[in-house]
């Protein structure tokens, strides 16, 4: 592994970080709002990961320039594929953000483990009542 | 009119349930949102019954957006396996939401009515947007739609009980892990290939060979799918979700989301990767299969002790996830048919059998076991269509669930590995203890003293009974069903790889 292969892969990793970073956070936090905030750091890895593929070496923006058949343009589709992606995680975030304050008004807490512990609870009297 | 209508069909088959969806929430009044909603599905039923039709007689139809021919634009590609699953989520939405009125008045209150509505058309239009279409980006897209809906959905039975919330959060989280593993996977595909048009992407992939980045795309969309399909140790959003989803949105969802992310798959492996690439063999061989098996045991002995039905059938749901896996894992002509047909059938007596249980949640407010004792005398129209869907689920012959099992038994056969067939009828056997448990407390305890329980309405018996009558008439007569089932295997097999 040469310092070449090291440094011109250098978007990879950072990719890489990120995505393990945003994937650690999901799993090993249990405030939900962290949980989002990791899931995002995993979704932007993702981003760019796309945002790299469409980079072409020495290419310009893909916008037309007339008269001139000798430029060389990035690839315009991963943008516009993520572009797509960015919305949809946007979505996500609001969606999850809207039902963790959801889960406030009806748990009082947002931390996972007091919430399974009220669902466990829950489950128990459900079982001792029948 | 008819005719400007009909080489249209596959892109009017989404585009009506998603324009009627901010229409359907333009609508202040709940009853008003539901007949909108009404002649939305069924209309999108009918559209769907025209596509099936048009598919069968004509072959393969494409159709390329906005007229752009087919690597550059976005292509809908229906095929027989497409138009077989469009016309299962079609017709589960348009009888879930015949269904859903009543259940919603209840379990759902004030404006959130009129959401729901709007949300539910969305996650039809999103569902079929998966099915029908012909890019693999557009699936992501799609399969997002069809998700947000979805836990925004789950999350709507917090009225009733608020453990919806909590389960519609873990849901949101595995399912956007899910979602992005498959974003990775098909951004993967893309560095190999450079398009993401299935068709072309599996004409490139055949010719590109094995490669590493292939393998880690592969391995990236099946664990994301996994997710999304809730194959068995990846299936842990799954209980909770449809345990305290509202009645009608259990229903829904255990007869068509998993089954989207079933087909999904099928195209992934069959159609993308084909059956040349050498790596997916081993996949099918030594991680479906063996999570295949595993999945139709455990969740079936989970299943077993559950106190709650609704949670009971929703590890139920998992194990005949088990048979659509090993249906696909053994990758023949007569198993990928069976997988199929299974789709079909699971459809049917899963919804059948939530709608069920719907009605006693309608009834009495919960689905706790001890809640349906006697209930077989007070309840006699629900509990009898509850047996119908258990002997289906079971696969007593004469029903649908018998059809399938048939078929995956004798593919087992063709296979040679006669064990298999061994496994899915032991399998079979734990299904038949988890029904009796509900027979026994419904038919066989006494009616607890002071209980008076009238029979549910008749807007929620009809659209049970419709699918239990399915349940048997596709059992009894199952030459459509598996005429259809085969030549969709057949596409899905030929069009892959063969050399």
């Amino acid at each position: 592994m040469t310092t070449d292969f090291i440094i011109g892969h250098y978007n990879y990793w950072v990719i890489i970080v990120l995505m393990m970073l945003g994937l650690y956070v999901v799993m090993s936090r249990g405030n939900l709002i962290k949980k989002i905030v990791g899931l995002n750091i995993f979704q932007t890895s993702v981003f760019l990961l796309y945002i790299t593929i469409g980079k072409v070496t020495g290419g310009t923006a893909p916008i037309i320039w007339e008269g001139r058949e000798d430029v060389v343009y990035s690839n315009p589709l991963p943008h516009v594929l993520i572009l797509t992606a960015i919305v949809v995680g946007v979505a996500t975030t609001a969606v999850g953000l809207a039902i963790t304050v959801r889960v406030r008004e009806a748990y009082g807490t947002i931390e996972e483990d007091e919430i399974l512990a009220q669902d466990h609870e829950a489950e128990v009297t459900e079982g001792a009542s029948a | 009119m008819f005719d400007a209508i009909l080489p249209h069909l596959p892109i009017l088959q989404v585009i009506v349930p998603l324009i009627a969806a901010p229409l359907a929430m333009m609508i202040w009044r709940p009853n008003a949102a539901w007949g909108f909603t009404l002649v939305v599905t069924w209309a999108t039923f009918g559209l769907a019954i025209l596509l099936l039709q048009q598919v069968l007689a004509q072959g393969v139809i494409i159709y390329e957006l906005g007229d752009w021919p087919s690597p550059f634009g976005i292509v809908y590609q229906v095929d027989a396996v497409n138009a077989f699953v469009v016309l299962i989520i079609s017709s589960i939405a348009a009888l879930v939401t015949t269904y859903a009125r009543e259940g919603i008045l209840k379990e759902i209150q004030g404006r959130n009515q009129t959401l729901f509505y709007a949300v539910f058309l969305l996650c039809v239009s999103g569902l079929l947007g998966v099915t029908i279409t012909g890019d693999a980006f557009n699936v992501f897209v799609f399969l997002e739609i069809s998700s947000l809906s979805t836990y925004v959905m789950v999350a709507l039975g917090a009225q009733r009980d608020k453990r919806a919330l909590s389960s519609s959060i873990s849901y949101l989280i595995m399912g956007t892990i899910g979602a992005t593993f498959f974003v990775i996977g098909i951004g993967l595909l893309y560095m190999a290939t450079g398009t993401l048009n299935m068709a072309d992407l599996a004409d490139r992939i055949s010719n590109l060979g094995d490669s590493r980045m292939v393998r880690a795309a592969f391995a990236f969309i099946v664990v994301g799918l996994g997710l999304k399909l809730a194959v068995f140790p990846l299936h842990l959003w799954l209980p909770n979700a449809y345990t305290y989803a509202p009645s009608p949105v259990t229903a829904f969802l255990a007869a068509t989301s998993t089954k989207v992310a079933v087909y999904t798959l099928m195209r992934f492996i069959f159609t993308v990767f084909g059956t040349r690439f050498a790596f997916q063999e081993a996949t099918l061989m030594y991680l479906f299969m063996p999570l295949a098996l595993v999945g139709m045991f455990i969740p079936s002995l989970v299943a077993l002790y559950q106190v709650n039905i609704k949670r009971m059938l929703a590890y139920s749901s998992v194990a005949q996830i088990g048979y659509m896996l090993l249906g696909i894992s053994l990758a023949s002509v007569l198993s990928v048919s069976a997988a199929t047909v299974h789709l079909f059938n699971h459809a049917l007596m899963k919804a059948a059998l939530f709608m069920a249980l719907g009605a006693v949640v309608y009834r009495l407010g919960n689905a706790s076991i001890h809640t349906l004792q006697g209930l077989g005398k007070q309840m006699p129209w629900t509990m009898a269509a509850f047996v119908g869907g258990g002997l289906s689920l079971i696969g007593v012959p004469l029903t649908v669930g018998f059809v399938s099992k048939w078929l995956l038994i004798q593919s087992a056969f063709e296979a040679d590995m006669w064990w298999l067939a061994l496994l899915i009828v032991l399998s079979s056997l734990i299904a038949v203890l988890y029904v009796w448990r509900v027979i026994e407390q419904a038919y066989l305890q006494p009616i607890p003293e002071g209980r008076a329980v009238k029979e549910a309405p008749l807007s929620l018996l009809i659209p049970m009974w419709v699918l239990v009558l399915a349940n048997f008439y596709f059992g009894i007569d199952a030459s459509l069903t598996t005429r259809v089932a085969t030549q969709a295997a057949e596409g899905l097999l030929g069009m892959g790889g063969a050399p």
